[in-house]
């Protein structure tokens, strides 16, 4: 039996994608196998762990809670779009980097794109609203101390009033 | 951990819907799916038919006036945790959505999809309870509303049928003079809670309790008499025994059933406490 395929148009990083995929595609999937941005990483593929977190309409979203054919409507951004145009580093990747936010690194595309998303919301927060930010994100490196002093120093180099 | 296979349609509009629902015994609706598409992935749930209602734009709409607030199906969770009109009718939503799981969740998770999937170890099913409000549930037989009383009837079970979509939820508004707490103990912010207690107090009028993580499907009790005097120790302590005759607390690898009667006593005075204090405040 060959199972219906189904064209969805993504817009992914401002990038217009169709695939053709089964129902059950995964929007994680389809970001990793589909379209090849292999950034957004999967981790417990239950909504636990963040890692695989995406903005949707600048709202962070676990990707992999989203079926690929519920997406077609929404503008994605991954951690591939978070770069800035001349394919520098953005604040939050370059906050990261200075602060040692990261060590193994496979649960950081989440915690980007979901402070990213935060500090529109909030451009200074408060230690507290830092870690209250990540606090749905799983690290299992850095204790999260350095991932909160990267928020900061994101707010910062955003030109926050922190 | 993928889905099993199955059909997918994505209607754009109610009753394009509710024919594909029609159409198929084994349909399922998605909307936010954050519960569906994890039961889905480990296979606890494996539908032949999905119908995805994320495109049909008019059910995202969160509306309150004098009466109360009605809340769409497609409207997210941050939707109605952001509306202040809604938190100014029935301020018990706000309090309530600010604990349910992470930010990230609440942006795609509907009100609506987590009061009908019915988990007794939700916030919102508990509110819903709480304040006897009602959702309206379509089919293409027409609509119907149906009562929180009459909408939880068993563990993740609730009285929607599988051929109808639940449009809107109902929380009536808060009652002049009265006041309103929601106080939960869990392991991690953001995680299911162990014990949970909604609590709508007017004094001088009534008190009344809903549970969450104590029992099989969420449990209201009016505690109104015991009230009568005020949030006293012995008071909070009578109420708190009135529930726990109601409630049948799981034990579970987070915690004992005995550590939640625990929790059910110290919830209970503080949500009463807080709530009596908050209609103090209110009434100055």
């Amino acid at each position: 039996m060959t199972e219906t395929r189904y064209d969805v148009r993504l817009h992914v990083n401002g990038t217009v994608h169709d695939v053709q995929v089964p129902a059950r595609r995964l929007l994680s999937d389809a970001l990793r196998h589909d379209v090849g941005l292999t950034g957004t990483h999967v981790g417990c593929e239950h909504g636990v762990c963040g890692a695989c977190t995406v903005l949707m309409d600048g709202r962070p979203v676990r990707s992999c809670l989203v079926l690929a054919v519920s997406a077609v409507d929404a503008e994605i951004t991954t951690v591939e779009g978070l770069a800035d145009a001349d394919g520098s580093l953005g604040p939050v990747q370059q906050a990261f980097k200075e602060c040692h936010g990261l060590q193994c690194g496979f649960c950081t595309p989440g915690f980007l794109t979901t402070i990213t998303a935060g500090l529109e919301e909030n451009p200074s927060p408060t230690p507290e609203e830092a870690r209250e930010m990540v606090a749905g994100n799983l690290c299992r490196c850095t204790g999260y101390q350095n991932i909160v002093a990267s928020v900061l120093r994101a707010a910062e180099l955003r030109g926050g009033d922190a | 951990m993928k889905p099993a296979p199955f059909e997918l349609v994505r209607p754009r509009s109610l009753d394009e819907a509710l024919e594909a629902l029609a159409s198929s015994p084994d349909a399922k609706v998605l909307a936010g799916g954050q519960s569906l598409v994890p039961l889905l992935s480990m296979r606890l749930a494996s539908p032949a038919l999905l119908v995805d209602i994320n495109g049909i734009g008019p059910l995202a709409y969160v509306r309150s006036d004098d009466d109360g607030v009605r809340v769409g199906a497609l409207a997210r969770h941050t939707d109605v945790l952001g509306d202040d009109e809604a938190a100014r009718v029935q301020p018990l939503l706000r309090k309530a959505l600010r604990l349910v799981a992470h930010a990230t969740i609440r942006n795609r998770g509907t009100t609506v999809g987590s009061v009908v999937h019915a988990d007794a170890s939700a916030e919102m099913p508990a509110v819903l309870a709480l304040t006897e409000g009602h959702v309206t549930a379509a089919s293409v037989d027409g609509r119907r509303r149906i009562p929180a009383g009459e909408l939880f009837v068993g563990p993740m079970e609730s009285s929607l049928r599988p051929d109808e979509v639940a449009v809107e939820a109902f929380f009536p508004a808060l009652p002049a003079g009265a006041g309103t707490a929601v106080e939960e103990v869990a392991r991690r912010h953001g995680d299911y809670a162990l014990c949970g207690v909604a609590a709508v107090v007017r004094p001088g009028e009534g008190a009344r309790v809903s549970y969450f993580s104590v029992c099989d499907v969420p449990v209201a009790v009016d505690v109104s008499e015991q009230l009568a005097g005020g949030p006293t120790d012995a008071a909070v302590a009578d109420a708190a025994e009135l529930a726990l005759t109601r409630l049948d607390p799981p034990a579970d690898i987070h915690a004992s059933a005995d550590y939640r009667r625990h929790l059910v006593r110290v919830l209970t005075a503080r949500a009463l406490r807080s709530a009596w204090d908050e209609a103090h405040e209110e009434g100055r």
